[in-house]
């Protein structure tokens, strides 16, 4: 079991690096940049999978946590603390080297929020706010945590929309590389283009590691059981509504360190990625991809993404995932990609009763 | 002090007392059933005891330890485990997965051991496989480990269910009619995992319906009639207790 988990990642791997090799051979790189970006979107849906195929809840609000990590990074890493230096705070902070100077492309003195600071502190918001909004919502069930979640991601889109810190309509720009080790940085570079398409699939590939890792153990066992029957897996010890939180603070971590990273890569970020269309996007990869699947998630979330990056949907974008969660709704309520569902669709197309519902 | 103690506990639903002021206590290492018509209370005393409700009043105390404020995972942690009267097994996972949750209480990986797969983590699931293999031998289904458990047929599927309950290594074990469903083989055999269940040292509440297999295996039976205690005695003088008699001829099924 263990040795098949890893050799998937080392298949996946090799497929990473084939792509890339394919692209430099025929001068396709432009590709490398959208692929990226599904890279970071893949995180989002491989947590969300988590919260869907395993823990059995619903999150329509993802992307207010995605937009939750982009944006305070977004702000952190681009408001100017100049005029502010010798107040109590900013003083402190610069003192303790968590500010940096640079200069803008007018030459304009910046002196702003360290980017690994900035993320600290975008992880720790979301893990509270994941928390907070977490405890009352997930004791709802069905419908009910659908509405809580959703309408949890229209305030945040509503925040980031009327606010003037947060750019309004217009968004964040300018927002600075992300520096890791060796002078390599998180940047829509181009030169450095290809470093970058590594790093986002070097974070997909950490994040499938961690959540295979945790589908196999006690606590996926446990979550698994609590889908199986929420009861039964009390009366045997398991605390249902902390694995439930746990998890879905989890998942909205993933999905703000792709908000962080994918805000550094493009050098901004915008309203739209806190829309509750992108939250809809989500789910519909989720359950296209087969929900208690993580493979399944991984790849219908950077094949869909990186087509609707392409712009291949067109001005259909948004519709074309609207219609895949009805269809998938309709016809195909554990996913797509999955054991057995070629039966199930003959079941539900000949009207065949014996189609399972577990 | 008794082993288990349960005092004055009620609980009403709207006007209806569905367990009233109901008192009683167990001793470590017996089996005492709990008898009465359908409706009578048995299981809601069950969930009281278990968590599953919060009682309107009265106590639930094992050893030392109070659990009528403590929610289900809580007092499963501390030694209570139970089945369920209509089966609740998990379904999409094998037998042995079912059992393995059983061992939950006595392992602790968490979020960050589990993703990280740490070696001590590899360990602790070896030793969960091995301890949930044992129990399933002890109530001899180790051969069904591997199948998915609630495609099983329904008298495997209870002692799957009896084997989860027993793999948590329980001071206390609740079972709400195990023998429900089965047929007269299989309720004698039930009859026999719980008496193996009992010489385990471990003690047993046993709400039973099968008369035959109650008397057998008791050694205090209790009698509830809309919610309240009306006998609590030794089989023997349970079944000549002019009350127990009335109630119980006054329904159609005993
Ligand atoms: N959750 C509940 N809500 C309302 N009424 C309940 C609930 N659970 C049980 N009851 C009622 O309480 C009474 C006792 O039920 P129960 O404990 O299931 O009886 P028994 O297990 O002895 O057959 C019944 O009248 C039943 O309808
Ligand atoms: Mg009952």
């Amino acid at each position: 079991m263990k040795r098949l988990r890893h050799l998937h990642i080392v298949y996946m791997a090799l497929l990473i690096v084939g792509i890339q090799v394919v692209t430099s051979a025929t001068d396709t790189a432009y590709f490398l940049t959208q692929l990226t970006m599904s890279a970071y979107y893949s995180l989002i849906i491989i947590g969300l999978s988590l919260v869907m195929g395993y823990a059995g809840q619903i999150s329509i609000g993802h992307a207010g946590f995605f937009a939750i990590g982009g944006y305070l990074s977004a702000f952190l890493t681009t408001y100017n603390l100049l005029p502010y230096q010798e107040t109590g705070i900013v003083a402190f902070l610069s003192n303790a080297g968590l500010l940096v100077f640079s200069q803008d492309i007018y030459g304009t003195d910046l002196l702003t929020v360290h980017p690994w600071c900035a993320f600290i502190s975008a992880i720790i918001l979301t893990t509270s706010i994941a928390y907070v909004i977490g405890r009352p919502v997930l004791k709802l069930k069905g419908h009910y945590l659908a509405m809580a979640t959703l309408g949890f991601g229209i305030i945040i889109f509503r925040i980031v929309l009327g606010s003037s810190y947060f750019g309004e309509a217009d968004g964040l720009s300018d927002v600075p590389g992300f520096p890791l080790i060796g002078g390599v940085e998180i940047s829509g570079n181009m030169s450095a283009r290809i470093v970058n398409y590594y790093i986002a699939w070097g974070l997909v590939i950490i994040g499938m590691v961690l959540l295979l890792n945790l589908v196999k153990s006690r606590v996926g066992r446990a979550l698994r059981s609590i889908h199986g029957s929420e009861d039964a897996a009390k009366a045997m010890g398991v605390d249902a509504a902390k694995y439930k939180l746990h998890t879905f603070v989890l998942s909205a971590v993933f999905a703000a360190v792709a908000g962080v990273m994918l805000t550094h890569y493009n050098g901004g970020i915008g309203p739209s990625e806190a829309s509750v269309m992108k939250s809809v996007r989500y789910v519909a990869i989720v359950a296209i991809g087969g929900m208690a699947n993580l493979w399944g998630a991984l790849i219908m979330g950077s094949v869909l993404n990186f087509l609707s990056l392409r712009g291949y949907f067109g001005s259909m974008d948004d519709a074309v995932f609207g219609s895949i969660l009805i269809i998938i709704m309709l016809f195909a309520p554990q996913g797509i990609l999955r054991k057995g569902i070629l039966k199930d669709l003959r079941n539900k197309l000949t009207g065949n009763p014996e189609v399972k519902q577990s | 002090m008794a082993f288990f103690e349960v005092h004055n506990l009620s609980r009403s639903f709207g006007g209806l007392k569905a367990v009233s002021n109901v008192s009683f206590t167990v001793t470590k290492n017996t089996v005492k059933s709990i008898i009465g018509p359908n409706g009578a209370g048995k299981t809601t005393l069950f969930n009281l005891i278990s968590g599953f409700l919060p009682p309107d009043e009265g106590s639930v105390t094992l050893e030392t330890r109070q659990l009528e404020d403590l929610s289900p995972d809580k007092i499963a942690g501390h030694g209570v485990s139970r089945t369920f009267q209509n089966l609740k097994l998990f379904h999409g996972m094998t037998a042995l997965e079912n059992v393995m949750i059983g061992r939950h209480t006595h392992s602790r990986s968490g979020f960050l051991s589990g993703m990280l797969s740490l070696p001590w983590t590899w360990v602790e699931e070896k030793a969960i496989v091995k301890d949930s293999l044992e129990v399933m031998d002890f109530f001899g289904i180790a051969h069904l480990a591997d199948s998915e458990a609630t495609s099983l047929a329904y008298g495997q599927q209870r002692v799957v269910e009896l084997a989860r309950a027993m793999a948590c290594k329980p001071d206390l074990l609740l079972l709400d009619e195990p023998a429900a469903g089965l047929n007269m083989k299989e309720t004698a055999e039930m009859g026999k995992l719980i008496c193996k269940i009992r010489d385990k040292g471990v003690t047993v509440l046993l709400v039973e319906h099968d008369m035959s297999l109650v008397m057998n295996i008791s050694d205090e039976i209790l009698v509830l009639s809309y919610g309240e205690k009306i006998a609590e005695d030794s089989p023997l003088a349970i079944q000549q207790d002019k009350e127990v008699i009335r109630v119980y001829l006054g329904e159609d099924d005993a």
